[in-house]
């Protein structure tokens, strides 16, 4: 289990800085307690990694390297923030957009009949012929069934379309396919992973292969995992996509970012996503 | 009004007569706090909610005077002794004049 940061502590409760003095304190419960969502949903933060993985035996979600305050965040919805955005997505979905007439619900019924979609994105995508993430899948419909203009992708519109589909299928294993047509993409994004980029030059496996656990400056390394995205992070206050934080991460190596939606990051979520194969779909989540 | 604002309460459905209960209150609010520019240099105007008020069978149970240092979508938690069966009733204010209600029953058993 994470060591514990006393800073992290004072950021998580920046957050509840509008309870001042009314608010009963927070009362943090132990940190080697597993996360389970509103009590009866649990949520697998550690297995076993999968077998493509050589450097790694136990993977484990991010929400394992924060501190007790911002875990808890997570244990209930009403005190997840990221629900905000699911109920904002909720609206969304329910309304007809573009020349058709429909809206995401006139051909996929309750969000909730999508449990389970979230799980195996990226996935290969036959027709199109290319690997596809929940955002561009969620694009195609939009230009394709419902005569919509497409979402910029990383919008806050379409992260948090993402955001529902992820919290209807929280508690499921990730379980995204390497093999087959998707096999090639997947080879590109594990190279990108393993590839030194930017000034420091550093690889993704530089920090969340070699060094996980370990601070860096303020903060503890986690494996990268992306089975919890979109995050709510305390610090800008709204949901975060995967590629918005691949391309934090390499702006951080002083690199030329690739762009969010581009190929590069559709390969490199496909293949980090499958370094996630067997935790549990966690997004929305909460991070500093 | 600001867009997007929805206020959420949690209050437990029921709880046995003098039980201290816990409640919980967010609006999502964007609390534009007045001190920021635009890309063109020109001040954000202020837009916060400015008062929060939570009554119980028409009894105050809290009055919060909230100013622009608070955050986005203000988060409240706080406990009240419920002495008979009722029903809480939560306000918001915002500097534009609107207000938001939203109440919540609860029973004795």
């Amino acid at each position: 289990m994470t060591k514990q940061v006393k800073s992290k502590a004072l950021i998580a409760l920046g957050f509840a800085a509008s309870t001042f003095a009314l608010a009963t304190a927070a009362q943090a419960t132990d940190p080697t307690d597993p996360l389970v969502v509103n009590g009866d949903l649990e949520i697998v933060t550690n297995t076993a990694a999968p077998a493509h993985m050589d450097m790694i035996d136990t993977i484990q979600s991010g929400w394992e390297f924060r501190s007790p305050e911002t875990q808890d965040l997570q244990r209930d919805d009403f005190d997840n923030p990221g629900m905000i955005f699911v109920d904002d997505a909720r609206e969304a979905w329910a309304t007809a957009e573009g020349s058709e007439g429909k809206s995401c619900a006139s051909c996929h019924g309750e969000p909730e009949e999508m449990a389970g979609v979230k799980a195996v994105y990226p996935k290969w995508n036959e027709d199109a012929g290319e690997v596809r993430t929940m955002e561009m899948q969620i694009n195609a419909c939009r230009t394709e069934n419902m005569g919509a203009e497409a979402l910029k992708y990383n919008a806050g519109d379409m992260t948090n379309m993402v955001a529902l589909l992820s919290a209807v299928s929280r508690g499921l294993p990730v379980n995204v396919a390497i093999d087959g047509p998707a096999q090639a993409t997947w080879e590109q994004g594990k190279e990108l992973y393993y590839t030194r980029t930017g000034q420091l030059e550093l690889s993704c496996a530089n920090c969340h292969e070699d060094n996980y656990d370990n601070l860096i400056r303020a903060d503890h390394l986690s494996q990268g995992q992306i089975n919890a995205f979109p995050a709510y992070r305390l610090k800008n206050a709204k949901l975060n996509s995967v590629h918005d934080r691949f391309k934090g991460c390499v702006r951080d190596t002083r690199a030329e970012t690739f762009a969010p939606g581009s190929p590069e990051f559709v390969a490199l979520e496909l293949y980090v996503a499958s370094r996630g194969n067997g935790l549990s779909v966690e997004g929305p989540s909460v991070r500093n | 009004m600001a867009s997007g604002v929805r206020p959420r309460v949690k209050v437990p459905k029921s709880a046995s007569a003098g039980e201290t209960i816990t409640l919980k209150t967010l609006i999502s609010h964007p609390m534009e706090s007045g001190q920021r520019k635009d890309s063109s240099g020109n001040v954000i105007p202020r837009s916060i909610i400015n008062r929060f008020t939570c009554e119980f069978n028409g009894q105050m149970v809290v009055d919060v005077t909230m100013e622009p240092a608070i955050s986005t979508n203000p988060y409240f938690e706080f406990d009240a002794t419920v002495p008979e069966a009722g029903e809480f009733k939560f306000t918001w204010y915002d500097d534009d004049g609107d207000v938001y209600e939203d109440t919540k029953a609860i029973a004795i058993g």
